[in-house]
């Protein structure tokens, strides 16, 4: 699979356009664009949410492609420590999740292991000016030398942009969240830890509906976790998760309260000629994301991506292999606890190609419609702006080519977990350790 | 109880050419990758870090590799040399399995000695230890074809680790430091020490097995290969009344 140079389709000749790197010492923990793909937010390990925003083009410079600028940065959430437990709580930002945009501001929901929280990024562009009991400095005036009064009037200021906390859900988790989910009715969304999944409305902070629950009474019990969660992008009713054991349930929220009983469960018979002690663990998934039409899932796990339709149960329509080759080095893997990775995985507008990462900062698209795939690579010493992207290879076998990196080179240091993709245009965001690149068709 | 004849026939085995220790250079059988494997996942369940809730997915799948393997090896009957290898080999695996059993998991009366009574954070008193070690009951009633006494109870106390470690996460929602301690087995701390003996004590045959996860074990304070001379002398005095 995958033969370089031999692609024409137009989103494999990718330029760089932006490359940005977030305080070296932050590893980037999530990314996500927003509805438009006007906004592009970034989470890190330090509790930090930087905004890119894309500019607009002018008209006057049609050829120029929008590139994304910071546009806002704040920390979402604080280190902290769980006195009963005698735990320290990471700050780290697990997700980020945009609402449709209502208003002038902007909003979006920023999760760390524990509390979400809901931010507004509001512009101001205006200031109040005049004000009877502060002078221009804010100082406070002594009401008796007031002796007449005025109108404070708007005055332009320079842009700023501010994010301000407008709710904090808290305390509704006992383990940690993996995923949180916006509704497509936008009043509610749902969070997902390793057992439960909660069910809030963004007014109310002081309650949530546990809607699963997979506890089991004896935690020795205990074989089966969830791993990732969405919700439907129509129905409002509907949402799935996924588990440590490959499985995907979808379950519908008008059947009952709890949703412990599944509405369609999704699982793929395990082939025995490849069976192993590793074989369960390179089938948890680590990520499930629904279709833009709503009409198929895509999970990711260890070594593959896999589409299913929701209509068929017992296997997926299509099965994608991201690197193989490490197939025969899972001991090692097991060993250096990268058999863990939590590998996310992202559709295109049109849901006809499919992005995930791997290790040595290659990134892989997958085309469902021709069957062709790539691997790229996101470093700086191999990108230079504007150039198009290189198709990279890995070699498995003895014999390897010029360009063709081999099995054993591979730098597991550098891996790609966090990838997004505009929603509409070919522009993906991938997320290297500490580094942003931005990558744009140039054939728009 | 402590088998001190054992210990002594683990160093006989080190000397030996012929000892499957050695064979950590080689291509091991089958079943000393399978138990290398289960030694690995225990060393990987047992060393969380202890400030950050260690990651409950991860612990799972690693359990339930854990349990994969034992149920495994209880298919296979384990040491009664099902597996493919000669009779002649049979006995001397089942003393390796035995001794690498030793080194991971401290059964209540451990066929192994010495390095599972590290004091590691735990500052009590070493005979309570031993005494509250000794009356334990292995959890799994499983039969066991191994002959050895040592090997069963530790197999036994692979399912208690196992499931002590869940408990010990369901605990950490409730209970404080202390209660952590007095409700696990100390051999959860004892690993760290063990490991980090191996590292620093003179058994090189030993430690070139284990390298590859030792390494990944936190260092300990210095005063960990003083203490354990110290222990291995308290414990021959309890062996002895």
């Amino acid at each position: 699979m995958g033969q370089a140079g031999a692609f024409t389709t137009s989103f494999l000749e990718f330029p760089r356009v932006s490359f940005y790197s977030v305080l070296p010492a932050d590893i980037i923990s999530t990314v996500e664009f927003n509805h438009t793909g006007e906004l592009l937010a970034t989470g890190d390990k330090g509790g930090r949410v930087v905004i890119f925003q894309r500019e607009q083009e002018s008209k006057n410079q049609v050829h120029r492609r929008g590139e994304y600028n910071v546009y806002s940065t704040f920390q979402s959430h604080e280190p902290e420590f769980d006195y009963l437990k005698s735990l320290e709580i990471e700050e780290k930002i697990n997700k980020i999740r945009w609402l449709p945009q209502q208003n002038a501001a902007y909003f979006l929901l920023s999760t760390n292991d524990k509390t979400v929280k809901l931010w507004k990024v509001s512009e101001r562009d205006k200031r109040p000016e005049g004000y009877n009991l502060k002078d221009e400095e804010g100082r406070l005036r002594d009401p008796a030398t007031i002796t007449t009064l005025r109108v404070p009037v708007l005055r332009p200021m320079d842009l700023m942009v501010e994010a301000t906390p407008r709710r904090v859900f808290a305390n509704a988790h006992t383990y940690h969240i993996n995923s949180i989910s916006v509704n497509s009715d936008y009043e509610t969304y749902m969070s997902a830890d390793d057992l439960r999944i909660n069910l809030w409305n963004f007014e109310i902070t002081n309650q949530s509906f546990n809607i699963v629950d997979i506890k089991p009474a004896n935690m020795e019990e205990l074989t089966e976790v969830i791993t990732a969660a969405e919700f439907h992008p129509h129905h409002c009713n509907t949402f799935v998760y996924s588990s440590s054991k490959g499985t995907i349930r979808l379950c519908d929220m008008r059947a009952s309260a709890l949703c412990d009983r599944h509405t369609k469960f999704f699982e793929e018979p395990e082939d025995p000629s490849n069976r192993s002690f590793f074989s369960e663990i390179i089938s948890s998934i680590s990520d499930v994301k629904f279709s833009h039409s709503g009409r198929y899932i895509m999970t990711r796990d260890y070594l593959t991506v896999k589409v299913w339709d929701l209509n068929m149960e017992n296997r997926p329509i299509e099965t994608y292999q991201v690197h193989d080759y490490l197939r025969s080095k899972l001991c090692s893997l097991y060993e250096n606890d990268c058999i863990f990775d939590k590998f996310e995985c992202v559709w295109n507008g049109s849901d006809s190609v499919i992005m995930t990462g791997s290790y040595n900062n290659f990134f892989r698209m997958f085309d469902r419609n021709t069957k062709r795939d790539v691997t790229l690579e996101a470093s700086r010493e191999n990108s230079k702006p504007r150039a198009i992207l290189k198709p990279r290879k890995v070699c498995v076998g003895g014999k390897r080519r010029k360009d063709e990196i081999s099995v054993d080179s591979l730098d597991f240091s550098k891996k790609i977990l966090h990838t997004a993709w505009h929603p509409s245009e070919n522009i993906i965001a991938v997320a290297a350790t500490n580094n942003l690149y931005i990558f744009q068709d140039k054939v728009n | 109880m402590f088998a001190r004849g054992l210990k002594r026939k683990c160093v006989d085995q080190e000397d030996d050419g012929e000892g499957a220790l050695a064979g950590f250079g080689t291509i091991p059988s089958y079943s000393l990758q399978r138990q290398s494997l289960l030694d690995m996942s225990l060393v990987k369940l047992q060393l969380c870090h202890m400030l950050v809730e260690p990651n409950l997915c991860r612990s799972v799948l690693i359990a339930n590799t854990v349990r994969q393997i034992q149920e495994e090896m209880t298919r296979d009957g384990v040491g009664q040399g099902a597996a493919p290898q000669s009779t002649g080999r049979a006995p001397l695996d089942r003393l390796v399995s035995t001794e690498i059993l030793c080194r991971t998991v401290r059964g209540p009366e451990a066929g192994c000695p010495v390095p599972d009574l590290g004091d590691g954070p735990l500052q009590g008193p070493l005979p309570e230890i031993c005494t509250v070690d000794a009356a334990e009951v292995p959890r799994s009633p499983q039969s066991n074809p191994w002959e050895m006494d040592s090997p069963r109870e530790s197999r036994g106390s692979f399912q208690k680790s196992l499931d002590q470690i869940f408990e010990t996460l369901e605990h950490k929602n409730h209970s404080s430091m202390e209660d952590l301690f007095s409700d696990m087995d100390s051999s959860y701390y004892d690993l760290d020490t063990v490991l980090t003996g191996m590292m620093t004590s003179a058994k090189p045959g030993l430690c070139d097995g284990l390298e590859g996860f030792a390494a990944a074990a936190p260092p300990p304070g210095s005063t960990c290969k003083s203490d354990l001379a110290e222990v291995d002398h308290v414990v021959e005095i309890l062996v002895e009344t």
